[in-house]
């Protein structure tokens, strides 16, 4: 849920990284917390389990310029992936903006990308939102591995609505900020709308 | 679609940071934060020092809404309050509809006065956000405030040094 305060000339938004577990929800903000300046961002809460996987949620905060006089400062959120935190997933999904879909492109993922991917709408429901009509980028990760499926095909099988595709290998930042520009346009566009 | 977005004005975000200001005093607190509950911080009074207010609303609202979760399993609505006690530092949340209430204190206060003074404002913050989801609804109704941004404006967001 947006909110804009007029007090303080801020523009705030929710958006959150959704996937299969362990496929680069954290490195997509890892990436964008070493890469942004620090005047840019707040810090980056990781609730994790002690082999860094994700038990909560990933929160940053970061702020991206002005538009008509309003700072506009962006939520980042990611889910935990693993199957049975679904409950978490389903919470952090409340409120949201914009949605990212980080698909792991390796052949072996791919039913759970399937999978992770109708979970996502299935969650957004339970909020009383749709897929088809929030912004929403899909992004496929992980294109330097050797045993990736080709983009036409994971497009085919995850592409739902004409979303933006951005290839990307969240470890070494490629694609992390196109994703990112490419979602939040969408939820800025959208703030028009309303 | 994603829900509405609230629009707090000036008028609005005075008259609930007075309302924080008071029970900041009353309840000899060190910060009083008001988070809507997905994660926002809608305002902020007190002793803040290097503490991340951000970081405090996000978690805060993750706390309230796994407990919530808990509540659910085993029938409960909600938990209304949530309280943790530190050695030096404590927290008090209050679930006040859609926002929560949080109070940061220390050994200057108790968390039974604590508890006490925000339950004797929960009823003020509860109308003043209802009037902020009402003005809300209205301006977007009828003057939504960023109908004329253009895809230059948007687009020049990222090209922002």
């Amino acid at each position: 849920m947006t909110f804009i305060n007029y007090a303080s000339r801020e523009i705030n938004c929710k958006i959150v990284y959704y996937g299969p577990g362990l496929c680069g929800k954290t490195t997509n903000l890892q990436h964008i917390y070493d890469s942004t300046a620090p005047q840019a961002k707040g810090k980056l809460i990781s609730l994790a389990t002690e082999t860094d996987r994700t038990l909560f949620f990933d929160f940053m905060p970061l702020e991206l310029g002005t538009v008509r006089g309003f700072k506009t400062r962006f939520h980042l959120y990611t889910v935990p992936g693993q199957v049975f935190y679904e409950a978490s997933r389903r919470l952090i999904l409340k409120g949201v903006d914009g949605v990212v879909f980080v698909a792991d492109s390796q052949e072996e993922r791919m039913d759970a990308n399937i999978e992770a991917l109708y979970n996502l709408e299935e969650n957004l429901r339970s909020h009383g939102y749709e897929l088809m009509k929030i912004p929403y980028v899909l992004q496929l990760n992980k294109r330097d591995l050797p045993n990736v499926i080709p983009t036409c095909e994971l497009i085919a099988e995850l592409q739902r609505k004409g979303e933006p595709i951005i290839e990307a290998v969240a470890s070494n930042g490629v694609g992390v900020f196109d994703t990112l520009k490419a979602v939040a346009k969408q939820v800025l566009t959208e703030l028009r709308k309303s | 679609m994603a829900d509405s977005p609230i629009l707090m004005r000036e008028q609005r975000y005075h008259q609930i940071k007075a309302v924080l200001a008071r029970l900041r005093l009353d309840a000899a607190a060190r910060v009083v934060v008001l988070v809507e509950k997905d994660g926002q911080q809608l305002a902020v009074h007190g002793e803040l020092g290097d503490l991340d207010t951000t970081s405090l609303a996000s978690l805060a609202a993750g706390n309230v809404a796994a407990t919530g979760g808990m509540a659910k399993l085993i029938g409960e609505k909600e938990f209304p309050t949530l309280s943790h006690e530190g050695e030096r530092e404590s927290i008090h949340i209050s679930v006040i509809g859609r926002v929560l209430l949080v109070v940061v204190f220390d050994e200057r206060s108790s968390l039974g006065l604590v508890k006490l003074r925000s339950k004797q404002v929960s009823h003020e913050i509860a109308a003043a956000f209802a009037e902020i989801e009402r003005e809300s609804q209205d301006s977007l109704n009828n003057a939504p405030p960023f109908a004329g941004i253009t895809d230059d404006e948007i687009d020049s967001l990222f090209s922002q040094p």
